[in-house]
């Protein structure tokens, strides 16, 4: 620490003569643009951005090491803390990778309540992206608007879990809880009127001047610079990449839901904007489906020694209270494999590798998030535009310095 | 993924005989005849190893049959077994929808492979996390530096024998 001269391998001098007309700025850790402790350091020229280096870890929490040194099933907490604005999203990648490596079956209503909030999750995820972006373009109102729906999803998050965000409600194999009553009707109110409410931000915002000269044509990001760079998910898709797990890789049974991706071949950040807006409408779809057609069953695996016990039962029933001991105490072993298990959370494809050794602690547990592939774009999307850019260049990539340093 | 889920094919015998048209092995068929050292099929993933200094033409080979874009890749510490280290390179075909994993096995003695930045460069931050947290070292990488630990951090952390707690 300490260096004020930063980072002097990249931001180095172009060319002779060059040192009195490059400047260097450190924008980060704690700029507010930076939705995080991402420090960029930047190059410029005048106003243009010459290069950039993006010096990220600062969260690094160690948060795989720690993984391998719990129980399967202690994992889920830590999962939720990683991408710390989708919940749902994480626990859902974790149990789906160990569940595979258990080669387990979920009940059919427990794989649609798991489709139902991570949709709700995804809604939560772009209510932040989109308040937070038009915060950093100087749109506050929109902040206050979208939260004050994203505060109905939390409560809904409290309802189902006893958590507003660290919800751990996917358990492997299955749900930690039956859904509590009332659940259903409330997230059908919400879906009910939240379709206006998109209308309402898109009236705030997409015939605002100001908006759509920040965002058009800024932050070119080519179809070809994103297969190679691995950026995936709506800067993916808004970069012509006609790509979205839950379509062609379905899990969970999302095979069973009719839902449109939404792909843009303008590749800035306005088709970022436009495409997340589609996004959001397509999952309140889904979330429709989801509750018109919800089966009717148990909501956890009939696998007593991986599933913890019913309260009941384990009061009263000898065999399930050592079922529920021996869980608690000492786990339960997952036979050896590796397994990479990808799901499309709200920034992209979110990927879990499972590697087990046979016992009932993971050996290894790597964490996939599409912010950290993303984050290689940004000097490709910024270079040789203005200062001003980056900061709506940074908005439209959805960053989560979480999930990123993990 | 359908159609085998449930069959595991344990050994490269197995899957060349089961599974010859998948285009992954093909390719990797096609590339050299002894190129491919292992192969399994289990829990509906397909993964190939080969030796570590075969993995940029392995992975070249797996770009040009379709498999275009480089998803992740880590290590796995396998202490205190020989060859320690296990590097997973996880690649998906948007054409195919489907994902291969290509593995390789790196000795602790000589813990350097070639870098794959030359095919994807978004393979950058997945090696500078490698090369941080495990050690491995990834020759003709354009900026092999830590990234999530400070960079005057020493050891590695992920690796097996650095402890989860407590002093180094």
């Amino acid at each position: 620490m300490g260096d004020l001269v930063p980072t002097p391998v990249l931001v180095a001098p172009t060319a002779e003569g060059a040192r009195d007309q490059h400047m260097v700025l450190n924008m980060g850790p704690q700029h507010p643009s930076t939705h995080g402790v991402l420090r960029l350091v930047l190059e410029i020229d005048g106003e243009i951005v010459v290069r950039m280096y993006p010096e990220i870890g600062y969260l690094h929490t160690g948060i795989e090491k720690t993984c391998e040194a719990k129980f399967y099933q202690q994992v889920v907490p830590l999962t939720d803390r990683v991408d710390y604005l989708g919940p749902m999203a994480n626990n859902l990648c974790y149990c789906l990778a160990v569940e595979k490596l258990l080669e387990l079956e979920i009940p059919e209503k427990a794989q649609w309540i798991r489709v139902l909030l991570t949709e709700v999750t995804r809604l939560n995820s772009h209510l932040i992206w989109l308040g937070t972006h038009a915060m950093d373009i100087g749109a506050l109102t929109v902040f206050l608007y979208t939260f004050r729906e994203r505060e109905e999803i939390l409560r809904m998050f409290e309802m189902v879990s006893g958590q507003r965000m660290m919800t751990s409600y996917f358990r492997i194999g299955g749900l930690a809880l039956e859904p509590p009553l009332g659940l259903l009707d409330r997230i059908q109110a919400f879906i009910k009127t939240f379709p206006e409410k998109i209308d309402e931000y898109s009236n705030l915002l997409t015939g605002n001047p100001i908006f759509v000269r920040r965002l058009k044509g800024v932050g070119h990001l080519s179809k070809e610079d994103a297969i190679a760079l691995s950026v995936t998910g709506p800067v993916a898709r808004a970069s012509g990449i006609d790509y979205d797990v839950r379509r062609d890789n379905p899990y969970s049974s999302y095979e069973k839901f009719d839902f449109n991706v939404p792909v843009s071949n303008d590749c800035d950040v306005w088709a970022r904007y436009v495409l997340r807006l589609e996004e959001m409408r397509q999952s309140v779809r889904i979330i429709q489906q989801a509750l018109d057609g919800m089966p009717e069953g148990p909501v956890k695996a009939n696998a007593p020694k991986i599933v913890l016990p019913d309260r009941e039962a384990m009061k009263t029933q000898m065999e399930s209270l050592i079922h529920h001991f021996k869980i608690v105490t000492e786990g339960f072993a997952v036979p050896a494999g590796e397994v990479y298990q990808a799901i499309e959370s709200g920034h992209g494809t979110m990927g879990y590798y499972v590697v087990s050794d046979g016992t009932a602690k993971p050996w290894r547990v790597h964490m996939r998030y599409p912010g950290f592939a993303t984050l290689q774009a940004l000097e490709v999307m910024c270079k040789g535009r203005l200062l001003a850019d980056v900061v709506a260049v940074i908005g439209s990539i959805d960053i989560v310095l979480g999930e990123i340093d993990r | 993924m359908a159609e085998a889920q449930n069959k595991t094919l344990a050994d490269k015998a197995a899957v060349l005989e089961s599974m010859p048209d998948h285009p992954a092995v093909k390719a990797l068929v096609a590339w050299r005849a002894n190129g491919l050292a292992d192969a399994r099929f289990d829990r509906g993933e397909l993964t190939l190893s080969v030796d570590k200094s075969d993995i940029v033409p392995a992975l070249e080979a797996l770009e040009a049959a379709g498999y275009n874009a480089f998803e992740d890749m880590t290590a796995v510490d396998w202490y205190p077994s020989a060859p320690r280290f296990q590097l997973s390179y996880h690649i998906l075909s948007h054409g195919l929808k489907e994902r291969v994993r290509l593995r390789a096995m790196v000795d602790e003695a000589d813990p350097e492979v070639e870098s794959i930045t030359g095919i994807w460069a978004g393979a950058n931050y997945y090696e500078r996390e490698v090369f941080d947290l495990f050690g491995v070292r990834f020759a003709g990488h354009p900026n092999l530096r830590r990234i999530l630990m400070p960079d005057e951090w020493v050891g590695h952390p992920l690796r097996k024998d650095y402890p989860v707690e407590g002093y180094r």
